[in-house]
């Protein structure tokens, strides 16, 4: 069924089709509608889950964890400072293998005091052991959340997958909602493999001395790796099933591009046109879609910008003190390989400042421009540089 | 592609009206976009909320500085906010007004008429007296004057959409595509 919806409703048809069992949350915009349409399936009968309200974001995460940990399937949705506030829960939930599924809203942290768009929060989080998928459309959206617990339930890691703040949350386009019948076949029920039982007990969250926590931290790092063919095979199986998929990167007009754009979330949508427009007027230019963060897909980035002479990183975060994050994982990533163009890394459109075709175009002039990025960052649109 | 922006106070349900006309165009086989300007929003405060209409999928996702056609859903907006900033030309202005389309100053570029939503929206009791909800009159109006779709469509996308007073609005709806009043 084909419905006109917001990207928070798409997360919240997502999280019913999968059959969350526990959904724990707390509201804060401009996530709030995601789990307010939730808790309305809830009240309608139509969402056979346990729906915990709680007093802060380290609660609802905290209650996942508890949940999962008794092998529900558990769900959350968080923004900006929700996130910051769950970060200590977020290593837990990570460290505990548990499969929790949690949808963020990408909002910029204050202060300056803001609700629109901006990485820097989700991204913050790369280290906590989740999964992160950044996503460009309504039905990418919804499909990844049903993704995201296939992949996150086999390789017992917790999976974030991040959208823009008003940019799809509050924007209103054509989602095609898949039948139940369809996601129960994609998706079987979760079964733990270790669970809180009473019937069959088992110790959880033990002290546990240096000659055995690494070993841990070995396996969480394996479970990452693997994650990555996981990750391709359960895009893969969605098309068979749905006819729609995403890729891990997605490879836009790459073909015989000098200069390849590289983008996340929604910028990618308006690059696409920006791409198009170029091409018609002779610019060999192509886009990359950077979908998964974690784990970083190092051999696919590798692979599709094998025959770029530039990139451009366009980034909508900033890691103080060095540069855009996508910039910087790029970078890592080429460095050990064959192939090691130079690497633009810009920086636009924090704090939700607009990102036009204007905007995207002028970035890739530039790199057209310049041999060399001449700076370590290069700032767009910014009013006093 | 077709971008509409439509100016109101918070309160009056411009971002309600942009999803109407997107679902009622999408009935029609036309994709969409709808999205309220990204900010806050503060009831009696100036407003924006946008509509892009095409028949290929969307893909730029910016706010519409461009317009093709804008619709004002109080006319004191006129003296507060440049409701013609950017609009092409011959684009229409719709505003929701009991005046003649001739008695507003704008450039003869633009094509402009009026509707009596506020009216219309207290005949069938939408919203309180003092602060009418205007948004599923205006939307019968601008349908009318644009072609840009049709009543049926719009009047099935009203009935849904609407959290109250499915008929009410629908019936708004209806005559205000009747009556608007083109320059």
């Amino acid at each position: 069924m084909e419905k006109v919806i917001m990207g928070n409703h798409a997360v919240s048809y997502g999280a019913k089709l999968a059959r969350a069992q526990v959904i724990a949350a707390y509201p804060i915009t401009p996530q709030t509608q995601i789990v307010e349409m939730l808790s309305e399936f809830w009240a309608e009968g139509l969402l056979d889950a346990k729906f915990i309200k709680v007093e802060s974001e380290h609660s609802a995460m905290a209650a996942c964890i508890g949940a999962s940990s008794a092998g529900a399937r558990a769900f959350t949705a968080t923004s900006g400072h929700g996130l910051a506030l769950m970060h200590e829960m977020l290593h837990w939930a990570a460290g505990a293998r548990l499969p929790i599924v949690m949808a963020n809203v990408n909002r910029a942290m204050g202060p300056g005091w803001s609700i629109w768009t901006e990485q820097t929060d989700s991204l913050a989080q790369r280290d906590t052991g989740w999964l992160q998928f950044y996503c460009e459309s309504n039905q990418e959206v919804l499909d990844s959340v049903i993704q995201a617990f296939k992949i996150a339930e086999q390789v017992l890691l917790p999976t974030m997958l991040v959208l823009d703040a008003f940019v799809l949350s509050h924007t209103q386009e054509p989602v095609d909602i898949p039948d139940q019948e369809l996601v129960d076949r994609y998706l079987p029920p979760y079964d733990a493999r270790y669970k809180l039982d009473p019937g069959d007990p088992h110790a959880f969250g033990a002290m546990v001395a240096p000659p055995h926590y690494m070993e841990l931290r070995y396996k969480i790092q394996k479970a990452m790796e693997e994650a990555v063919e996981v990750a391709r095979q359960a895009d893969g199986e969605f098309r068979e099933i749905f006819g729609r998929s995403y890729g891990l990167v997605e490879k836009y007009r790459l073909e015989d591009a000098e200069v390849v754009l590289v983008a996340s979330a929604t910028i990618t949508s308006t690059a696409r046109v920006v791409v198009d427009e170029l091409r018609e007027e002779g610019y060999k230019v192509g886009l990359l879609k950077v979908r998964m963060f974690r784990p970083f897909p190092t051999k696919d980035v590798r692979e599709a910008l094998a025959g770029a002479r530039k990139v451009a990183v366009i980034d909508r975060n900033i890691s103080f003190g060095h540069g855009g994050i996508f910039a910087e994982e790029i970078k890592s990533a080429l460095y050990n390989g064959s192939h090691r163009p130079p690497i633009f890394g810009f920086i636009i459109g924090l704090g939700g400042r607009d990102v036009t075709p204007a905007s995207i175009r002028g970035i890739a002039e530039y790199t057209f421009e310049h041999d060399t990025p001449e700076m370590e960052i290069i700032w767009r649109e910014v009013k006093n540089s | 592609m077709i971008e509409i922006r439509i100016h109101g106070r918070g309160g009056q349900g411009a971002v309600i009206a942009s999803k109407v006309l997107a679902v009622a165009v999408f009935k029609e086989g036309k994709y969409v976009q709808s999205f309220p300007a990204f900010g806050v929003e503060r009831r009696g405060a100036p407003v924006m909320a946008f509509t892009r209409i095409d028949d290929q999928p969307i893909r730029i996702r910016c706010q519409i500085y461009e317009p093709d056609h804008v619709v004002v859903l109080d006319p004191t907006l006129l003296e507060a906010v440049d409701v013609t900033a950017g609009l092409k030309e011959g684009g229409w202005i719709l505003i929701n007004s009991e005046q003649d389309p001739a008695t507003f100053d704008l450039p003869a570029r633009y094509r402009v008429a009026t509707i009596d939503a506020q009216s219309i929206a207290i005949k069938y009791k939408l919203g309180p007296k003092s602060a009418p909800i205007v948004n599923t009159a205006i939307l019968g109006a601008f349908a009318k004057a644009t072609g840009i779709v049709g009543l049926e469509a719009l009047a099935e996308a009203v009935r849904e959409s609407v959290p109250l007073k499915p008929e009410e609005n629908v019936a708004a709806t209806r005559e205000a595509y009747n009556s608007v009043v083109a320059s």
